[in-house]
């Protein structure tokens, strides 16, 4: 593997052909605290995924796009971001602002899209967005975020505005054209944004090798002049790590950064999709070795940080508080009829009026709480 | 009140350069609007004004640099993006739909998106199919989008305004063949006068036939008025100004006294804000009719190159006036 930061791989693991063992936590350069905080973010954000999908078996939601295999990389951000720093996500980056301290009642309430969810019963699952958390609304296609994310960045830069924005896409965003434009407005107008890309191996079914015949994702940057990092996605220390670093350059006037982090969709892309069509198990059974959680779990217990005894007592204050949101929001009504003609506009316009209040005479044919 | 006579391009100017002085966050970007002036000459001394971080060249991204202003909106400023053409706003068409027109009801009223999309729209002279089209047929369909199409330089300037300070998109529809035309602008007042968005004006009165009609064809609609007036058939022009929010109550007040209704623009005749218009008059205004309503369109065929061509499918004077004669055929006295 080559030394240069966007061809190599950043790594406390190594790489497959020379494994390697993170150092002892006084070495590390990470609190302990932090990592504790991390280590039980990513095991709840795997058994809410796990959650969520078995929902959406049984019928009782609609979609849900799991990040398993991959939580090191938004729970890294969540632990390095600062409090006014803005997140634009992907598909598998929701988790940000659960770390950030987005209520899980709230969170889980925007999955099944009822009257506790902020965004109203708007959005599919896996499309979360806060305002109290600067996570804004992602609008599913693919690629559209970063621009935005970038626009988002220019405006702190023009307002003298401190904070960073983080702009999130997959493997396959990078073929799209919004990929371009974000990283040559990014470099030209030196913008303090941290664009992350997710290399899972997969868009939907299309290897990343047939994606790009570049080497790697990260070279990409060099061409628009901008910093580009290769970092291992599923090593929850080395990600915190450089997003601090590209976090710090950003909002000290250093400009943008772009990272690749190497990782892996350990499932399915979403609820509506079979991987064992298109890929060998082999693959799947290899990524597992790496699994960030994994690697992490066997690191603190190393360090005598967590136990047999310990994550017991942890996976059951999880299920507890998963179960009971899961409770709560489940018995919530749906949103209300008059809701759905809010927020089209900052106003209602006389039309949409009309149209409420036509909604409005007819009785409720369904629900019993519209 | 006091008035100047400016051209249009010089109002939309005048309206951009007022707003900026009053609020730091609004800023201007766009192909060619900096240092060459803007490719139509409407951002002419602007970057000189505010310097490059507010009038910014753009490279030619249109999807991107809309994307930046979305994302810029969406987070604490209020951009002006300009398109050198609606036309090539095809290409950008996922952050207007996608994203600007719908953040604020998918995120449950979380985001706003303050932000104005502008530029020149529809036919010019000879410019071809793709570079010709009307296409503020394709967004004012869409819910979360405001569109405007001002006819007169006053109107430019007062909706212009009225689009920066909204707290929705909203979107200009200019027009190449307006921007040298001159015409009355009232003196700035006191905090900014603005034409509301969404308010229609009765442009010339009349008693025998409503026509309605914006943008250019508000000209072409008044030459037809006053053509028809030596015929003495009186013609009552309703300027929309406004497509979205569309001000039914002044078409459906004006065809309620006229009884009839000729509706002109430019764009292909399937569906569109003539279609829009046909179905609310006859529905609100059914029994006042004495005739069906008929709309005057761009043929249904891609524009021509050749000008001969080209002046068959716009909406001209005399295919007006004809489709006036034929409502007014039905006249019962």
């Amino acid at each position: 593997m080559s030394e240069l930061e966007d061809l190599g791989l950043i790594s406390h693991f190594g790489d497959d052909a020379t494994p390697r063992e993170p150092p002892p936590l006084k070495d590390l350069g990470i609190d302990r605290d932090i990592l504790l905080r991390g280590y039980h973010e990513m095991r709840r954000l795997r058994a809410i995924d796990a959650r969520m999908i078995v929902l959406q078996r049984q019928g009782r939601v609609g979609f849900y796009g799991a990040c398993t295999g991959q939580e090191a990389v938004p729970i890294a951000t969540g632990l390095a971001v600062q409090e006014g720093d803005w997140v634009f996500p992907a598909l598998r980056e929701q988790s940000v602002m659960l770390v950030r301290g987005f209520p899980l009642v709230a969170f889980i309430a925007q999955v099944f899209g009822n009257s506790g969810d902020v965004l109203k019963g708007r959005q599919m699952p896996s499309h979360h967005s806060g305002r109290s958390v600067n996570q804004v609304s992602w609008s599913s296609n693919i690629g559209p975020q970063v621009p935005q994310a970038v626009g988002c960045a220019m405006a702190m830069k023009l307002k003298g505005d401190k904070s960073v924005a983080i702009g999130f896409m997959g493997d396959g965003a990078t073929s799209e054209a919004d990929f371009h434009v974000a990283m040559r407005f990014a470099a030209r107008y030196k913008a303090p944004a941290v664009l992350v890309c997710q290399n899972n191996h997969w868009s939907i079914s299309v290897p990343t090798r047939k994606q790009t015949i570049s080497q790697t994702i990260a070279v990409k940057a060099r061409a628009y002049g901008i910093e580009g990092i290769r970092v291992d996605g599923n090593d929850l220390f080395s990600m915190v790590q450089i997003m601090r670093r590209a976090l710090e350059k950003a909002r000290n006037g250093g400009g943008p950064t772009f990272i690749e982090a190497l990782t892996y969709r350990i499932g399915a892309h979403s609820t509506s999709d079979d991987p064992t069509r298109y890929r060998a198990d082999e693959e799947v059974e290899r990524w597992k070795k790496k699994d960030p959680l994994d690697r992490l779990r066997n690191y603190l217990v190393r360090e005598g940080l967590v136990t047999e005894a310990s994550d017991q007592k942890l996976d059951e204050a999880i299920t507890k508080e998963i179960s009971a949101a899961v409770n709560e929001v489940e018995a919530m009504p749906p949103p209300t009829r008059e809701s759905l003609f809010e927020d089209v506009y900052r106003d209602l316009t006389p039309q949409l009026k009309l149209q409420q209040e036509e909604l409005l005479r007819h009785p409720p044919a369904i629900s019993p709480h519209g | 009140m006091a008035t100047r006579n400016i051209r249009y391009r010089e109002a939309l100017r005048e309206a951009m350069m007022e707003e900026m002085e009053k609020d730091s966050t609004i800023f201007l970007m766009g192909e060619e609007v900096g240092y060459y002036q803007g490719a139509y000459k409407v951002s002419e001394g602007m970057i000189e004004k505010f310097g490059p971080k507010r009038v910014i060249d753009a490279p030619i991204v249109e999807g991107g640099f809309a994307g930046i202003g979305v994302g810029a909106a969406m987070t604490g400023l209020r951009p002006i993006i300009e398109f050198m053409t609606w036309n090539f706003s095809a290409v950008a068409f996922d952050q207007i739909l996608n994203n600007a027109a719908k953040v604020r009801q998918m995120s449950g009223g979380q985001f706003k998106c303050p932000i104005v999309f502008r530029g020149p729209n529809a036919s010019a002279r000879q410019v071809g199919s793709q570079h010709s089209h009307a296409m503020e047929h394709f967004y004012a369909t869409v819910p979360g989008l405001k569109v405007v199409a001002p006819a007169f330089p006053a109107d430019a300037k007062g909706l212009m305004k009225a689009a920066i300070r909204d707290d929705n998109p909203v979107l200009v529809m200019e027009s190449e063949t307006l921007y040298s035309v001159k015409g009355d602008v009232p003196d700035e007042l006191e905090g900014g006068e603005i034409v509301p968005l969404g308010k229609a004006k009765v442009v010339q009165e009349g008693t025998d036939v409503t026509i309605v009609a914006y943008s250019r064809m508000t000209h072409v609609a008044l030459e037809a008025a006053a053509a028809l007036a030596k015929e003495n058939i009186s013609a009552e022009v309703v300027d929309l100004r406004s497509l979205r929010p569309l001000d039914e109550g002044t078409i459906v007040a004006s065809v309620r006294k006229t009884h009839r209704c000729v509706i002109v623009h430019e764009g292909w005749p399937y569906g569109g804000v003539g279609a829009e218009i046909t179905d609310r008059v006859q529905r609100l205004a059914f029994d006042s009719l004495d005739a069906p309503i008929l709309r005057v369109t761009t043929l249904d065929v891609p524009m021509p190159y050749n000008a001969k061509l080209e002046q068959l499918c716009i909406p001209q004077t005399p295919r007006v006036i004809a489709a006036v004669k034929r409502v007014m055929a039905r006249r019962s006295n």
